[in-house]
């Protein structure tokens, strides 16, 4: 009894000020990616043509980012002689729409809250079911850490529970695979209304490195319409944090 | 009666190229007979798999490995429809012959329980082997399960949706009031159809296939991944990048076998540990985004050395955030061991025999807890690896307290060995260029992965791109293992058996 008391003093608390006190991030974290396009040549698709998911494009009005294809890997910014693009550590990246998610010109529409009546259903009590449809543990295992102390995701009144009909909504990663889909349908119908659902990770919004394969079906809003998008490969557990309590209408600070 | 001579197969080194043509090509009786015995003496089928011939026949590749001698032993046959399994004899080919004939559509004829592993269309034919039963359109899991009769015995179905935050399986049990007699996992709800994607490569998006095999193995993935073009570009890599991807090797260990023992824990209702060892996995995941920015060690694993390299104010950063999350996970864990509560749940609990396991050729933590000393790192060391040696950990039990405790020992292994090699890092290049790959060329190459050993076999065509790619995670191995222990075991000691085992969904379904 006196060691587990002993040990309980050693390990002392841990849970982050976030959101009043601003996190630490780890300085080589792979945040928003901004594009200066005074520095591309015309014609110039070299980051176009390493991104491994074709996030990037190039038109007459210049470089489209879609936040919602894009890994966060380091290939654009390796391909890039003129050193154009790249990544910030801006980690708060979460949307409502999937349009918002491609960025033209450096801005980024951050997701805005539920409206009135969804807000006082939610607003202090958000039961999320989590379905992994094709996802590879990353996504799951960074949403399954809000829930140890550091994040301690019950603060915010926001937990996840074992039944969709104990649920307000799913928050589903991976790319929906084709063994998967029924399976979601099914959970996603066994889910009072109202309800919503959270797209977490690159697979999950656009299919991800699997877009496109005839197993997939390149993300969740092929088949029940998302409330919220959460982009990244996989996104850090603050990222995630910060949409939720978006959409939930505590935390309105624009970044940047 | 003349003796006939076992047929040998082609002894490679892993991370070591052949000519395809030298691989054996024998007849399905003497490629029987090589598989057989040499399980029997001792070697473990590491891969057997099909890749298709030009002739429309369907060529079996067989790897079997030594770990006595540190060596890889390959043969070949060639199969039309069917052929005589292996399983019947050599049990460890059970789940390969049964991917083989998803894959393929190849018979194995006499395998006692043929049925898909993954549900999806054969990709040769246009048409599957299974029963009438199941034709028209695969559904995962819609397929016959082992029953127990009786008017006492019931089935519990659970899955796929689970309700943790976890990947989708579906596991039916037969059992006898509390008893579990009989556990069958069918798995697939994950598969995206990596492997299919990979041929014709590489390509682009290949490594960030590796990465995402099993997402929370990156850097064990995407090392087997690259030591095995590194074979077929035959190129060396930099000192220095090599002990890099062995330091975040072990990270990834540190991190997944902290995590498991929290969630042991947890499953126990030992909240300390559980609460404390959730927060201390974080630490060392954020180790490794310290050197890469990426918890999970995304982009840190490239073909020809690592994407990022550290300084030294990065190093000693390193050290000093290393020994704090050592020491508190030193004191989270030592309460497990103290508590009688905890050990009297872990002890005794789903045991597998040395002998089983020895059978099914279990890997990783699961076969170092039956007593047996199997460890890439140590039987077929690469990189780093073969200069700095990490004791093999095991116990002798073979119950969830030995793989619990398994973990435990390498926890502290690895740690040391990180500590070691970052201060011993050798000045250099951390990466260079990866010329082209050999042509007709067949690669093995393995790593320990937390979970085990991650196997991966590439061959390429004769332009030097990948005309097959076969990844076998550990979990491919490992998931009869956890079937196996839960056998006579109480139903509600399932998540206990499971989280000792945490094995990986779509590293299995690829």
């Amino acid at each position: 009894m006196l060691k587990v008391l002993r040990t309980r003093l050693q390990q002392r608390h841990r849970t982050l000020a976030y959101p009043a006190q601003k996190p630490t991030l780890p300085d080589r974290l792979r945040g928003r990616p901004i594009v200066d396009q005074q520095k591309c040549p015309p014609d110039c698709r070299l980051c176009a043509n390493a991104c491994p998911t074709d996030a990037i494009t190039r038109d007459q009005t210049g470089v489209k980012l879609d936040l919602g294809r894009c890994l966060f890997c380091t290939e654009c910014e390796q391909a890039c002689p003129q050193g154009a693009i790249r990544y910030t550590q801006e980690y708060q990246l979460g949307t409502r729409t999937r349009d918002d998610l491609v960025m033209k010109g450096n801005t980024l529409r951050l997701a805005q809250a539920l409206d009135d009546k969804a807000r006082r259903l939610f607003g202090r009590s958000l039961k999320l079911r989590q379905v992994s449809a094709g996802g590879c543990n990353a996504c799951e295992a960074d949403v399954n850490v809000l829930n140890t102390v550091v994040f301690d995701l019950g603060r915010f009144g926001i937990q996840f529970v074992a039944s969709p009909r104990h649920a307000d909504g799913l928050l589903i990663t991976g790319p929906v695979t084709k063994n998967m889909r029924l399976a979601l349908t099914k959970t996603y119908d066994a889910v009072p209304a109202p309800k919503i659902v959270i797209a977490v990770g690159a697979c999950a919004i656009s299919g991800g490195p699997f877009i496109d394969h005839p197993e997939v079906y390149n993300g969740a809003d092929s088949t029940v319409p998302v409330d919220l998008y959460v982009p990244g490969c996989p996104p850090h557990p603050l990222t995630i944090l910060d949409a939720l309590l978006r959409l939930l209408g505590r935390r309105e600070e624009q970044c940047r | 009666m003349k003796q006939i001579p076992t047929p040998t197969g082609l002894s490679i080194h892993h991370g070591e190229t052949a000519l395809l043509q030298a691989v054996p090509h024998l007849s399905m009786a003497e490629f029987r007979e090589a598989v057989i015995t040499s399980v029997e003496q001792g070697g473990r089928l590491a891969a057997l798999f099909g890749r298709p011939c030009e002739t429309g026949a369907v060529q079996l590749i067989a790897v079997v490995a030594s770990g006595e001698t540190g060596m890889l032993s390959l043969v070949s046959t060639a199969v039309t429809d069917a052929y005589p399994a292996l399983t019947p004899e050599c049990p460890q080919a059970h789940w390969f012959e049964r991917e083989i004939a998803e894959q393929w559509s190849v018979r194995p004829e006499g395998h006692p329980w043929l049925k898909p592993v993954r549900f999806h269309a054969a990709y040769r034919h246009g048409q599957h082997v299974w029963s009438p039963a199941q034709d028209g359109e695969l559904l995962p899991s819609v397929t016959n399960f082992f029953r127990v009769a009786g008017e006492e015995v019931h089935e519990v179905a659970v899955g796929p949706v689970h309700a943790g935050i976890i990947e989708p399986g579906h596991f039916r049990f037969q059992c006898h009031g509390e008893q579990v007699l009989h556990l069958e996992i069918s798995l697939g709800y994950q598969h995206r159809g990596v492997e299919r994607a990979l041929v014709g490569g590489p390509t682009k998006r290949t490594v960030h296939y590796m990465e995402t095999l099993a997402g929370d193995t990156s850097v064990g993935h995407a090392t087997a991944y690259c030591q095995a073009l590194e074979a077929l570009a035959e190129y060396g890599v930099p000192a220095r990048a090599q002990t890099l991807r062995g330091i975040t090797l072990e990270l990834e260990r540190l991190a997944n076998h902290t995590g498991d023992l929290g969630a042991l824990a947890g499953d126990v209702g030992y909240l300390p540990t559980a609460a404390y060892c959730g927060r201390i996995r974080g630490d060392f995941l954020n180790l490794t985004a310290l050197i890469c920015g990426s918890r999970f060690g995304r982009g840190l694993v490239r073909p020809g050395g690592v994407g990022f390299d550290v300084d030294r104010s990065r190093i000693s950063q390193l050290v000093e955030r290393l020994e704090r999350a050592l020491s508190d996970v030193a004191s989270a864990v030592s309460l497990l061991w103290d508590t009688p509560s905890v050990l009297a749940r872990f002890e005794e609990t789903g045991t597998v025999s040395r002998e089983t396991c020895e059978t099914l050729g279990l890997v990783g933590p699961a076969a170092r807890a039956c007593g047996v000393e199997r460890d890439v790192r140590h039987e077929f060391p690469s990189g780093i690896f073969r200069f700095a040696h990490i004791p093999v950990s095991t116990w002798h039990t073979g119950d969830v307290f030995a793989r619990a405790y398994v973990r435990w020992l390498e926890i502290q292994r690895s740690a040391a060995f990180v500590r070691e090699q970052l201060a011993v890092l050798s000045d250099g290049p951390s990466r260079g260029e990866l010329g082209a790959l050999s042509p007709d060329r067949v690669a093995v190459s393995l790593v320990e992965g937390w979970r085990g050993e991650i196997c991966h076999v590439a061959v390429t065509d004769t332009q030097g791109q990948l005309s097959a790619y076969k990844v076998i995670d550990p979990s491919f191995h490992n998931w009869m293992g956890l079937a196996l222990a839960q056998r006579n075991q109480q139903i509600s000691d399932f998540p206990l058996c499971n989280k000792s085992f945490n094995l990986s969904y779509c590293g299995h379904d690829l």
